[in-house]
């Protein structure tokens, strides 16, 4: 600039007035459109009702020992196996410091011969084989993923293949002795 | 701004304006007259949730719900209501638990593909108290007891016309406005017997015109001059109606809901007629639009914030312009 | 745009595969140039872009929600209102969302019509402006619909069966429309795929609005030609703070009706479900459509034995848009502006009022009175004097008419305050 220096002072005084002015309604037009476009995003969030559809009850009594059977809770399977003592101790035997995601076969049960676990694949969301009699059960006599080879235990907890983590375990609780809570 | 485009625009305006407001003039006006169709013209009553600022009031929800579900939900469904929805009332779980467990929900099929009933859930909806529109119109003399979620919104005047309606009844309306409605109804009947009078002398003429040519023809019937109508019942509303001066054409199939101490208020207050009308058209007012609260409370925050927005802009566009005047 | 933005290695490297730039520069950029005395009027064409964005983007997320099913459509829309995170702010903002584009689109006709923004050269981007006000009008229509309350269903029954007029093949056209025999779900189907294509058609529509305009430039409040450099400001920053401003004002306005009278707008009756077996007593179309309504319930007569009256309602509802297609051909005063056409300017005024009446009637019963006069008479006469308007009165005024006489320059009043502007000299101007 060429000018004299009291003129730069003023209009140094009359731009910083103007770039604050600018910058002020600069941000307060993008926190503006932030808010505008937070509704729109979290609209797509689960709605209230289906947030409120979150327990379903299970009566376990008609399931013989060594059955399975599929209910299904948020949409999704929920696999409950009655299991054979031979189950049990196969799936209390494992060390526990041997698996890929540790967790003893205590904490995946309330009670021993129930087992309740979500029923989706943890690699990439298929459902594994092994609830009916005659499907096949993988190495470890637990369940089997098709879709890419994943072998889960009589715990649900993955053994072998691309899965990183066990079949999780839904919250419940037993309301009597065969009937269960999920959710 | 240059000065030559502010020629002539005050007129342009001004037509605009004139433009609009008749258009938002015409829709308000349009809506209360065809929703009121015929009945007496309701007070406007005033409610705490009126305004910018309008919130409901806890205690007169919660009074509102128990006359609803005391009094009205034999015959009226709520069906877009859920138990779990009466948090916002001020229940606790616990409550909201034992207010769905008194109501039976049809669920199935179970395994054997039998529909079964089972205790209400916080997650269900309020029953509707009939399966089907049929079953209610066969239960109610044919007339189907509306649904009442959206009753609120769905007729012009909201909380003010579901508390008219229900002080509507012979019993609860001030003697006045009774005799208001006979007034009216005697002018209309005075009104039609003079058109029917005139309509009768036509064709008296015509009649003995024929009469003279020597034609046959039926003598017209004198129309008889109407009483004066002192009573609800000269009023002659159909034999199924029930009297209410709020609703439309003075007849409603909707007998007397409320004697008072229908219910008896857990918080103690007396339940006259009147109290309950406005718990419920409060609590049917929540029912209709669970979100307003939130919608006035984010209103406020939103147009507070575009007045300090468009302010800025104001003043950024003046210092921009500022150079070209 | 600023220099040190188009050095930007990254910018110059998009640039120069893909002009993009550039053309944001030249379309609402410091490329475009604008005549520097556009009023606040002018605002109005980019708040009905804005209003259109707003639309279309709070249309996908209910979209997301909505079933277009008669069985479902009704709860789902109630499920957004109590349910959905936010579902309440999406809906409301696009119900009367709606109601505000019109408002603007209208406005912004009307500054057309004042302002003669549809004279040579500017015929092609008035008409395209008219293709888009029928499209909102299908648009807005269909979406009334897709609620399915009373009046969504009968909207629809009473405005499909509009197409039963026309001899012959009418009915056939009807049945089509519907999918069936009566307005049912295929139909709520087919509006709700018509209701989701249309804004796209529209925004098409709207560049192409937008690309004529470009071509030669805005009209302005004198209605002269720019002459040079001296009468142009840059859009950016002038006109693009000037918008947002506007943008400002527009948005409080949309907000006051979104969170404090969201349903003032609407009808009652849109809360009841739809029921094909009764109609509700007194149904009247959003009140954009009334002044149309009220035309095409003035027609009660039979025209000369040929045209049946509802089929010369239906003619003059449609003919009352068709009439804007020709308008650029029936004005032949060579002068833009109203305000150097003083005979136009208040034969401007009696038609804004005339449209007003139209809408008041359009809102009332057909069989009532006002001002001792029959409804549908009021009608006969407002219909009247609005197609004379188009078809009379202005080609008339526009070879009769003697206007002022016009500046030189959009720069030169500008520039000496107006002083030697003629006809601005005995009405002292406003300070700006």
């Amino acid at each position: 600039m060429a000018e004299s220096t009291v003129e730069r002072t003023q209009d140094d005084e009359g731009e910083d007035r103007r770039d604050f002015l600018y910058l002020a309604a600069g941000a307060m037009a993008v926190v503006g459109t932030g808010a505008f476009v937070w509704p729109l995003v979290d609209s797509m969030n689960p709605a209230a009702d289906v947030l409120a559809l979150a327990s379903i009850e299970v009566d376990l009594s008609a399931i013989e020992e060594g059955q399975a059977i599929t209910v299904t809770w948020r949409g999704k399977p929920v696999f409950i196996r009655h299991r054979t003592a031979a189950e049990i101790e196969e799936a209390r035997a494992v060390p526990v410091d041997e698996l890929s995601d540790p967790e003893s076969d205590d904490e995946r049960v309330q009670q021993p011969e129930w087992l309740v676990m979500i029923g989706i694949c943890t690699h990439l969301g298929c459902i594994p084989k092994g609830q009916k009699a005659g499907e096949i059960k993988g190495e470890y006599g637990g369940w089997f993923c098709p879709c890419h080879g994943s072998h889960y235990d009589t715990s649900g907890r993955i053994r072998k293949g691309p899965a990183p983590l066990n079949l999780p375990v839904p919250p419940y609780e037993f309301l009597e002795d065969t009937t269960i809570r999920i959710g | 701004m240059p000065k030559s485009s502010r020629y002539g625009r005050k007129a342009l305006a001004a037509s605009l304006v004139i433009a609009l407001s008749g258009g938002l003039g015409m829709a308000l006006e349009s809506s209360p007259a065809a929703a009121a169709g015929g009945g007496f013209p309701f007070p406007e009553q005033s409610w705490s949730f009126d305004g910018v600022f309008g919130t409901f009031d806890r205690a007169a929800l919660q009074r509102g719900f128990q006359v609803y579900n005391e009094a009205c939900s034999a015959c009226h469904g709520l069906e877009y209501v859920a138990f779990r929805n009466l948090a916002a009332l001020g229940y606790n779980d616990e409550q909201i638990k034992a207010f769905a467990a008194e109501k039976l929900i049809v669920d199935g099929p179970d395994d054997e593909g039998e529909m079964f009933e089972r205790e209400g859930r916080p997650s269900d909806l309020f029953p509707s108290p009939f399966p089907n529109a049929q079953a209610a119109a066969a239960s109610n003399n044919g007339a189907v007891p509306p649904d009442l979620s959206l009753m609120a919104k769905a007729r012009a005047g909201g909380a003010d016309y579901i508390y008219a309606i229900l002080m509507g009844y012979q019993d609860s309306l001030p003697e006045s406005v009774l005799q208001e409605i006979f007034d009216l109804r005697t002018a209309e009947n005075e009104k039609k017997y003079k058109a029917a009078l005139e309509e009768y002398e036509d064709r008296l003429d015509a009649y003995q015109d024929k009469i003279e040519d020597g034609q046959t023809a039926t003598e017209p019937v004198k129309p008889e001059k109407p009483e004066p109508v002192t009573s609800v019942e000269d009023l002659g509303l159909p034999d199924t109606a029930h009297f209410n001066a709020y609703f439309a054409g003075f007849g409603i199939a909707m007998g007397q809901p409320l004697y008072g101490d229908d219910v008896e208020f857990a918080d103690g207050t007396e339940a006259t007629i009147e109290q309950q009308a406005r718990d419920v058209a409060h609590f049917l007012t929540w029912a209709a639009e669970p979100t307003m609260e939130e919608r006035k409370r984010s209103g406020i925050k939103v147009i507070l914030f575009l007045i300090v927005l468009t302010a800025l802009f104001y003043a950024v566009k003046r210092k921009v312009w500022a150079d070209l005047h | 745009m600023s220099n040190g933005f188009m050095e930007n290695s990254v910018v110059r490297w998009i640039e120069h595969r893909l002009p993009i730039f550039s053309f944001i520069d030249h379309s609402v950029g410091s490329g475009y140039p604008a005549p520097r005395n556009l009023s606040y009027w002018w605002n109005f064409g980019s708040l009905a872009g804005v209003a259109l964005v707003i639309m279309i983007i709070t249309g996908i997320m209910l979209a997301m929600q909505y079933t277009p099913h008669v069985d479902y459509a009704f709860d789902s829309v109630e499920r957004i209102m109590r349910d959905v995170n936010h579902g309440w702010l999406l809906r409301y903002l696009h119900a009367n969302g709606a109601s505000f584009f019109f408002i603007v689109v209208y406005i912004h006709i009307f500054r057309g019509l004042y302002y003669g923004s549809y004279k040579a050269p500017r015929e092609l981007l008035w008409i395209l402006g008219v293709v888009i006000l029928l499209l909102m009008m299908a648009t807005a229509f269909m979406g009334y619909v897709l609620p399915w309350g009373q009046m969504s269903f009968w909207a629809a029954t009473v405005i499909t069966n509009l197409f039963s007029a026309i001899p012959l093949i009418g009915e056939s056209i009807v049945t089509w429309l519907w999918g069936g025999f009566s307005v049912d779900n295929p139909t709520l189907n087919r509006f709700y795929a018509l209701h989701y294509l249309l804004p796209f058609v529209i925004f098409a529509v709207v560049f192409v609005h937008i690309w004529a305009l470009h071509v030669h430039g805005s009209n302005n409040p004198l209605g002269i030609d720019t002459k040079g450099p001296q009468d142009k400001i840059p859009f950016h920053p002038y006109y693009t703070v000037k918008d947002l401003f506007g943008l400002g004002v527009f948005l409080i306005v949309l907000s006051a009706f979104v969170f404090f009278a969201p349903n003032y707008l609407g009808h009652p009756d849109n809360y009841i479900p739809a029921n094909p077996l009764s109609t509700p007593p007194h149904i009247v179309p959003e009140w954009y459509f009334l002044p149309f309504y009220a035309i095409l319930r003035a027609v009660d007569f039979d025209f000369l034995w040929i045209v049946p009256a509802k089929l010369g309602g239906v003619i003059l509802m449609f003919g009352s848009i068709m009439v804007l297609f020709i308008l650029p051909w029936l004005d032949r005063s060579p002068v833009r502006s109203a305000k150097f056409r003083p005979i136009y300017r208040q034969f401007f005024y009696i038609f804004a009022i005339d449209c007003v009446i139209l809408g008041i009637m359009g809102a009332k019963s057909a069989d009532g009175n006002t001002f001792g006069m029959t409804n549908v008479f009021i009608s006969q006469v407002a219909t009247f004097y609005y197609f004379a308007h188009f078809l009379v009165i202005i080609p008339l005024v526009s070879t009769l008419e003697r206007p002022k006489p016009l500046p030189s320059s959009i720069s030169e009043p500008v520039l000496k305050g107006g002083g030697s502007m003629a006809g601005a000299t005995a009405k002292p101007m406003e300070k700006a």
